[in-house]
């Protein structure tokens, strides 16, 4: 069996490709570098010089302008030259392998990729191959992982709530086909959340969900009961018609967070959301825009952690 | 040529004739001719010290793709066929799924042809069930029988019609044939890479649920019930397939079904971080289907391993967990994983090895797998204690995707014989 | 080697920083010994210049060798650098690049008029050319000493000499 290509030999970070097997002293040490990158971002001069003379190519095979555009601010702001690839567009379409690509830009000077990918899986490949002095950052592969939003999200609840191991966090929506889920749920569980709970129709969960460390809820009404933080996730248009759901309206009804079922969770919880968000699908406008949401600070909180995760792999 | 070869102090185990002693065998003019004692006048032209060693049948694969014709670049029959006797596999059975398709008996002809002049392993090509494996119109099976087809399969191919499959089990059943079939439902394994389990869950994998295989393989034994056809299921992986196996042969159907070395073993954990050597065809399953295989391999429910050699070139594996073409090579892991899973079961070495020699003969109907008397001396001379580990140079096949890379093996062949000539010597 | 009082060091400082003063003058202490200092110098100075402090680990030299230090505490600038007559105040200076990274943080926060230096003990040892303006004692140490400055449990600096 291969081994795990996230650390070397001596147990320390070499890429960050997943939450899971990560140290609850790990993340929170990551979580804390992000703290002091978060006043460099209040400053006048935004820039520390720390990636100064390094190349960070974001290789991203999934379109996403706001994941790539963190990622490149982050970059930037470490003082790094960035490269921007859309390889969908490109190379791949000529029939150029993965490995050819990743190979011809390490070629080029990379010193870290941050990838996104369709399969899930890619960042794991992609990391088993590269030489020994890049590193890589997983920017969401498949359904997998996507660890700097779970790390980001982690950042924001610890920002408002302080003790994980008093909480109860809920997960809600397409957590069989959502990277951000699994990331999150990894998270919470090994930062010490005493209960976990998912909130989806079953259609919408994956076989086996409670081996996560989850408490199963179908019924959103008992599921927010007395929360303290409510992820609410995306749901794709792929799913909104037809095989794993019938409509978006009927989705909205039972699975929508709206004022009223937040009034069901604690008074002092807050409400997150990946983004980008589908106002009247997975949440209501007044939801989104009103004042237990934390999703805004959780994009600047992203810049941060994003700055800490490429800052402590390139020092390492 | 009358060569006369006496292979001496081996630790001989013939399954079907129940033997296990440590025996001399006697070999002349490509047959067996005496076990234990010299014939009369018998001066050998060639003598093997077997010490320490196992001498038994030459092994039968239910199941080894030779790449040709057609994929040329990911194997060829002069690759393949010296990675089969070099894992003491004398006599192999392969698929249709060639390019073209086996579904012409002058393709079949072809093969067999290319096969015996080669002079090593015999080969038995299954022909295809339907025309182009399309799943649309029956084959000229009877002309493909007669030019050489041992039974009739449809590979990996969906054959979704079952109107079809009827009428093909049916046409099949009228001549006698066996109809070799991998149950799988297409809708249930659509886009589907791995077991739906806690494996795929954690990895975001697109999952198979074990029921695609006990829905198509209940079907299946349901069309057996009406039609009285013959079959073979292949590849079984799931426990639940099990228990259907064990009801329809309590039942008195006339199914017979096999495992790969791969099952026999490995569990969906064994993905790892992404390996795409465990991307597999069924999905390796949770360990209690594993352990359930094993299990039934040793009761006789399943009644054969095989090795599902399938030879895969490396950037077809050197791609995302998903992407990657499915299968495993095993023409040379099939002897030490049987000897492997013998251990771990604690079965004798005479019923493991029926598993690979007399079981597989007996689903083929051929008078093979065995060292009786006037029968031809296909040996298979090992050392079970030899170790060796699991390397791309280690293998003679081009194949050198096995999920077992890296893993030690014990049981290594030392001389490998087809009608008393040695083709390999390890 | 007797080492000095730090406590009394801080108040030589202070005495030495007064009479430079000016309307623009600010205070910044370098983390964390040179932020202890500097606040127990702004209290003996009346307790109301601007005081700030910089943690300089985004501004090392020796970054892509020893990597990010695992305890990074953010540094906090509230006044406006740009024109500000600064105060630099660390613990002990050594090699200088300490300095050289402080500077350049403080850069990044404005351009102030000037900046001036002031040092609880230099012990020599220098590998580039700065120099500070106001130092409490002078030690001479070799390579294989280090000195260190902490606060005890009832707010007092102590100075501790460890051989490598």
């Amino acid at each position: 069996m291969t081994p795990n290509p996230q650390l070397t030999d001596t147990g320390a970070l070499r890429h960050l490709l997943t939450i899971e097997g990560l140290s609850a002293k790990l993340i929170h040490s990551i979580l804390d570098t992000a703290e002091s990158f978060v006043s460099v971002g209040e400053r006048e001069v935004k820039k520390v010089p720390l990636l100064r003379g390094k190349s960070i190519f974001n290789l991203f095979f999934e379109a996403s302008t706001r994941t790539r555009t963190t990622f490149e601010i982050a970059a930037k702001r470490l003082s790094a030259d960035v490269v921007n690839l859309n390889v969908s567009a490109s190379s791949q379409s000529k029939g150029e392998t993965l490995l050819d690509t990743v190979d011809n830009l390490s070629a080029m000077g990379a010193d870290m990729f941050v990838v996104r990918h369709a399969q899930s899986g890619a960042a794991h490949f992609i990391a088993r191959h590269v030489a020994p002095h890049i590193h890589v950052v997983n920017a969401g592969d498949g359904r997998h992982a996507h660890p700097t939003q779970g790390l980001l999200d982690m950042f924001t609840i610890r920002r408002f709530k302080k003790d994980f191991t008093q909480l109860r966090v809920a997960v809600v929506g397409d957590v069989m086909h959502s990277r951000v889920a699994r990331s999150e749920i990894h998270a919470l569980t090994t930062l010490g959340v005493p209960e976990v709970r998912v909130i989806a129709p079953r259609t919408l969960l994956p076989k086996g969900v409670e081996s996560l460390g989850v408490h199963v809820f179908n019924d959103m009404q008992a599921g927010l009961k007395d929360v303290d933080v409510v992820m609410m996730l995306r749901l794709q248009n792929e799913r909104m018609s037809g095989t794993f759901l019938p409509s978006a309206q009927e989705y909205f009804k039972y699975y929508g967070l709206t004022a009223d079922k937040l009034k069901l969770a604690k008074p002092d919880a807050i409400v997150m959301h990946p983004g980008p968000m589908n106002r009247g699908v997975e949440i209501d406008s007044s939801v989104a825009d009103g004042g237990q949401a934390v999703i805004l600070p959780q994009v600047t909180f992203g810049i941060a952690v994003r700055m800490a995760v490429m800052s402590m792999l390139a020092g390492a | 040529m009358s060569m006369k070869i006496h292979i001496k102090n081996g630790r001989l185990i013939d399954p079907k004739n129940k033997i296990d002693r440590v025996a001399d065998l006697y070999i002349a003019a490509g047959k067996v001719v005496s076990i234990g004692k010299a014939p009369e006048a018998f001066h050998a032209n060639r003598e093997i010290d077997a010490s320490n060693l196992i001498v038994c049948p030459g092994l039968i694969d239910l199941a080894a793709r030779l790449r040709e014709p057609g994929f040329e670049y990911r194997a060829t029959l002069e690759s393949e066929m010296d990675a089969a006797v070099a894992g003491g596999v004398t006599c192999l059975v392969c698929p249709p799924d060639t390019d073209p398709v086996l579904d012409e008996p002058g393709l079949v002809e072809m093969l067999k042809h290319r096969a015996k002049s080669l002079n090593q392993a015999h080969v038995y090509p299954l022909g295809a069930l339907t025309q182009g494996l399309a799943g649309k119109v029956l084959t000229e099976m009877a002309e493909l029988h007669d030019a050489g087809c041992i039974g009739f399969s449809h590979a990996d191919a969906p054959l979704i019609d079952t109107t079809l499959l009827m009428r093909a089990m049916e046409y099949a059943a009228t001549f006698g044939f066996t109809v070799w079939l991998r149950p799988q439902d297409f809708f249930l394994a659509q886009d589907g890479v791995a077991h739906d389990g806690e494996v795929a869950t954690r990895l975001g994998l697109a999952a198979i649920p074990a029921c695609a295989e006990t829905i198509a393989l209940s079907t299946i034994l349901f069309l057996m019930r009406e039609t009285g056809a013959r079959v073979h299921i292949c590849r079984l992986s799931s426990r639940d397939g099990v228990e259907l196996i064990r009801q329809a042969k309590a039942e008195g159907l006339p199914v017979t079904c096999d495992i790969s070395i791969n099952h026999a073993h490995l569990c969906d954990r064994d993905i790892g971080y992404f390996d795409a050597n465990a991307n597999l065809m069924p999905p390796l399953r949770d360990q209690r289907d594993r352990d359930a295989l094993r299990a039934a391999l040793a009761d006789g429910a399943i009644d054969a391993l095989c090795s599902d050699h399938t030879p895969v070139d490396e950037d077809a594996k050197q791609v995302p967990f998903a992407e990657a073409e499915t299968g495993a090579t095993g023409l040379e892991l099939l002897l030490p994983l049987t000897l492997k899973w013998a251990t771990e079961q604690k079965v004798p070495l005479l019923d493991a090895l029926a598993k690979i020699t007399s079981e597989p003969a007996r689903i083929l109907g051929l008078n093979n797998g065995h060292l009786g008397l006037g029968q031809t001396a296909d040996v298979c001379i090992f050392d079970p204690a030899a170790p060796w580990r699991v390397e791309a140079r280690a293998l003679k096949s081009q194949g050198k995707n096995t999920p077992f890379l890296g893993y030690e093996m014990l049981g290594k062949v030392r001389y490998t014989l087809m009608a008393g000539h040695g083709v390999y010597e390890g | 080697m007797k080492l000095p009082d730090p406590e009394q060091l801080t108040q030589q400082l202070a005495l030495a920083i007064k009479p430079r003063l000016r309307a623009n003058t600010v205070l910044v202490g370098i983390h964390t010994g040179g932020a202890w200092i500097a606040e127990k110098v702004q209290q003996q100075l009346g307790g109301k210049l601007p005081l700030g402090t910089l943690d300089i680990s985004f501004y090392r030299d020796d970054f892509s060798r020893i990597g990010l230090h695992p305890q990074v505490t953010p540094s906090a600038i509230s006044f406006e650098v740009e024109d500000a007559h600064v105060i630099l105040i660390d613990d002990v200076l050594h090699t200088g690049r300490t300095i050289r990274a402080a500077m350049n943080e403080l850069y990044d926060y404005g351009r102030p008029a000037s900046i001036e230096l002031a040092v609880l003990i230099d012990r020599g040892g220098r590998e580039l050319p700065i120099a500070a303006d106001m130092v409490g004692a002078r030690l001479d140490l070799t390579e294989n000493q280090n000195i260190q400055v902490t606060l005890d449990p009832n707010n007092k600096l102590t100075l501790s000499l460890h051989e490598r």
